[in-house]
């Protein structure tokens, strides 16, 4: 049987061991419910809080009691975007947020606005970067929430969060930061970021899936978004999740010890997969900041080949990536993350995504560099667009196919505030 | 490794189930593909027959998992609108009856599918189509002097490696139980093709492949046949054409009796077929049937009952499963729809007279100089000729090859 390289840790990550060890007992003996009074239940709320303490501190939370746990990063996200709106309604309906978020900020923004409320979707840059005065110029007096991403879960730019929650403290307008790519891998300190709600998802950095939390600056108002019992202080029922969220607490706490060596570590693993990838296959473009970005992430547009038959080709040798198109509700739709940045359609089919992770050999990555063009290869051998490309009856829709640097834009072919017609490539 | 990988185009159905359990079961390393052919989101609210409602998809799924198998949801909607629903719609506009399974299994899965499985790693294709392909090795039966029809379209000399002695040859043949017999819709199929694929279920009779998918717990077994064009909701394929075909694409016009006189108005070409009776609007007192669709003066040509038999026609884009045509003229079998009784007829070159009975000088050289017409005289009249569907030639339960009717011969 052929030994699986996961190269989707953006997706989900495996459970580390020490998280595991650390759930189990809630899961064999220990089963009781945090809200009875006798031992047994006390045992469990122990546990509970012992996780939150940990959580508070590697987010940097002045207290455990700001951080409420979550049935995921999804629900931390919702929650937090429709628990402030909800809230702030009469105050003002207008949220400011960008074009690259995940899809739980853009479909929870889309579900306000179905009810009567505005969103600002601030546009990015060429490497899916936004200019913080873009948000500043976007809040008005009936702003009460900006939400932005720290890093992005599909091209894995960073965002100037720090500046932004200048901004918005300067405004006096709640912001919401979804960190759901970054808690676990690089330092987050809800301080330095200037932020007042904050999303996160163990399943990320190596905890179980399933739970996850959100970070609640003191005095926030927002509605409860799940009603019930009297649970997470009145602001989320529901009986704990305890096994999950002892896992996350655990799996935050390793996380934060082993983060520079697993940088170092699965940076330099990336590092040579991306250098090699750009050598060994032509017409590939680099997708997201060249230096402003996750050192886990790697996003590809390979012309000529389609994102689809390049994930199942990988697959079929053991090689886990995902694509930069998904085929969600039954249409194969282009990533709105490419779109923001101005890919062009047809090269952005041919994306795919690389998001490595701690359990990364360089084994792995020497055979991922040598299955990967060959993949590419049969798959352009059947394309009729690379045959016309090998002909010359097209030119490359990647400047940089000429050579030179492969994350340039492609600014002589289009401007991504233009929208999208007319940028395909031309024959 | 080791083990051959092939893919299973796995439509939902319990045939193409049944084609992946017995070839898992035959050891091969089985990836179950399941097309997509149809935007889901188009279909909402809407009743699909054939594989391309999502439902179909989660059957697939759920079919693959039970044999524990990878299944995988290829994006086809490009290729399915650009070479099936297309061609359907252009048939119809040339006032002819298409045939889109054809189309289908010609451009899309013997060909996009099958190139897409050898760029994945597979050689080998699998269908769940009821017919059969022998193996034989040795040097192919074929003259010599011919050219050989690739699977690109392009052709090459009798050099060529498919043709030159030694190597194993194809036979396309009828499926065990003749009642599913699909071969029909597979004649265009060459020895590139049929070296790499598989139609495990012909070897059994439609009750064995229940049984099997029964035995398996698959939850197609009991699911029924689909019957329907997979692209046409509720089988009301004058609906689609009413729906795709702007109104001043198929405009009305004249109804005549053989003889030209004017019987009534029909409502467009594309919504009659050849050998139809009734649903003409007509009160003449006795049933009338379609003759003829003639697309230049748009008339639709009726007639008595027998006057729908024909005995030759013209059939074009004409190929060979052996990859050459064989001395014309040859008498064969002849198929001349999916349910047609298939009928002597001699297969002649469309120079030749009715009556010639002599072989042109070199039937070959005529092949060789890129000929793909050919002209079918029935021992027998057959009813309802209709252009746009296939003539297979047969002999026995060999496919020898087939073509689209162009015309019927006066």
């Amino acid at each position: 049987m052929k030994k699986t390289i996961y190269l989707d840790h953006n997706a989900t990550t495996a459970l580390r061991p020490e998280a595991l060890e650390a759930m189990l007992p809630y899961l064999r003996n220990h089963y009781g419910n945090a809200s009875s009074i006798y031992q047994l239940g006390q045992d469990a709320r122990k546990a509970i809080d012992q996780a939150r303490s940990k959580l508070a501190q590697v987010i940097g939370a002045g207290n455990p009691e700001e951080i409420v746990l979550t049935g995921g990063g999804s629900e931390a996200i919702n929650w937090a975007i429709k628990g402030v709106a909800l809230s702030a309604k009469d105050k003002g309906r207008h949220i400011v947020t960008t074009k690259i978020e995940h899809s739980a900020v853009m479909n929870s923004c889309k579900y306000l606005e179905s009810l009567g409320w505005h969103v600002t979707y601030v546009g990015v840059d060429w490497h899916g970067y936004v200019n913080p005065n873009h948000i500043r110029e976007a809040i008005t007096k009936d702003t009460v929430l900006v939400s932005v991403m720290h890093a992005n879960n599909e091209i894995g730019t960073l965002e100037p969060i720090g500046e932004i929650g200048q901004i918005c403290r300067q405004k006096g307008v709640p912001f919401h930061v979804d960190a759901v790519q970054t808690v676990g891998k690089i330092p987050v300190s809800v301080e330095e970021l200037n932020c007042d709600l904050l999303s996160m998802a163990a399943h990320k950095f190596y905890g179980p899936k399933g739970v996850g939390a959100l970070y609640v600056r003191p005095g926030m108002r927002m509605h409860s978004f799940i009603h019930g019992g009297s649970h997470e202080r009145n602001r989320r029922a529901g009986t704990e999740n305890v096994a999950g969220i002892v896992g996350m607490g655990a799996a935050a706490e390793w996380a934060q010890k082993e983060m520079k060596q697993e940088e170092k570590h699965v940076r330099h693993l990336r590092d040579k997969l991306e250098k090699a990838i750009f050598s060994k296959i032509e017409c590939v473009r680099l997708n997201g900041h060249p230096t402003e970005r996750m050192f886990n992430t790697t996003n590809l547009s390979i012309e000529a080949v389609e994102g689809e038959g390049m994930i199942i080709g990988l697959d079929m040798q053991g090689i886990c990536v995902s694509s930069g198109s998904a085929c969600s509700s039954g249409h194969t739709e282009i990533s709105h993350v490419l779109k923001a940045i101005g890919v062009p359609l047809e090269l952005a089919k041919g994306s795919v995504r690389l998001s490595l992770g701690r359990e990364n050999t360089a084994e792995e990555i020497e055979k991922a560099i040598e299955v990967l063009p060959k993949v590419v290869e049969r798959l352009r051998a059947i394309s009729p667009i690379w045959g016309d490309y090998k002909k010359g009856l097209r030119r490359s829709v990647i400047p940089a196919a000429a050579g030179g640097n492969p994350s340039l834009p492609f600014k002589d072919i289009m401007d991504p505030r233009q929208g999208h017609s007319g940028m395909t490539a031309k024959g | 490794m080791g083990q051959k990988k092939i893919v299973v185009a796995m439509s939902g159905g319990v045939d193409s189930s049944v084609a992946a359990a017995l070839l898992k079961e035959q050891g091969y390393d089985v990836i179950g593909v399941t097309l997509k052919t149809r935007n889901w989101d188009d279909t909402e609210g809407r009743k699909f027959g054939g594989c391309c409602g999502s439902s179909d998809f989660y059957d697939a799924r759920s079919v693959a998992q039970a044999l524990d198998i990878p299944h995988y949801n290829f994006d086809y909607v490009n290729e399915f609108r650009g070479s099936v629903i297309s061609y359907f719609k252009d048939s119809y506009m040339k006032a002819e009856t298409p045939n889109p399974c054809i189309a289908c299994n010609q451009y899309v899965k013997f060909d996009r599918l099958l190139h897409h499985a050898q760029a994945l790693g597979a050689d080998l294709l699998a269908t769940g189509h009821y017919a059969r392909v022998e193996r034989h090795d040795g040097p192919p039966t074929t003259t010599s002097g011919v050219t050989v029809k690739t699977p690109s379209g392009t052709t090459a000399e009798s050099s060529s490696p498919q043709a030159s002695g030694g190597d194993p040859s194809f036979v396309l043949k009828k499926a065990v139980d003749l009642s599913k017999d699909q071969s029909y819709v597979l004649y265009h199929l060459g020895q590139e093709q049929l070296s790499r694929v598989r139609f495990p279920v012909g070897e059994f009779s439609k009750p064995e492949i229940r049984e099997i998918a029964r035995k398996y717990g698959l939850i197609t077994a009991d699911k029924p046949d689909s019957q329907e064009i997979c692209f046409v909701p509720n089988n009301d394929y004058r609906g689609f054409i009413a729906s795709e075909i702007p109104q001043e694409e198929r405009p009305a016009g004249p109804i005549r009796y053989k003889d030209g006189t004017l019987l009534g108005q029909h409502q467009g070409l594309p919504f009659y077929t050849v050998g139809q009776r009734g649903g003409l609007g007509l009160a003449v007192g006795r049933p009338l049937y379609v003759m003829a669709l003639q697309r230049e003066s748009n008339t639709l040509v009726v007639g008595e009952k027998a006057d729908v038999f024909a005995d030759s026609l013209e059939i074009r884009e004409v190929s060979w499963v052996s990859g050459a045509a064989p001395v014309l003229p040859r008498s064969v079998s002849v198929k001349i729809r999916y349910k047609h009784t298939e009928a002597r007829a001699v297969l002649m070159d469309p120079r030749q007279g009715r009556s010639a009975t002599e072989p042109l000088a070199d039937a070959n050289a005529v092949v060789a100089s890129g000929m793909t017409t050919i002209k079918a005289v029935f021992e027998q009249p057959q009813s309802a000729v209709t252009p746009g569907q296939a003539a297979v030639f047969y002999e026995g339960d060999v496919v020898l090859g087939g073509g689209v009717i162009d015309h019927v011969i006066d």
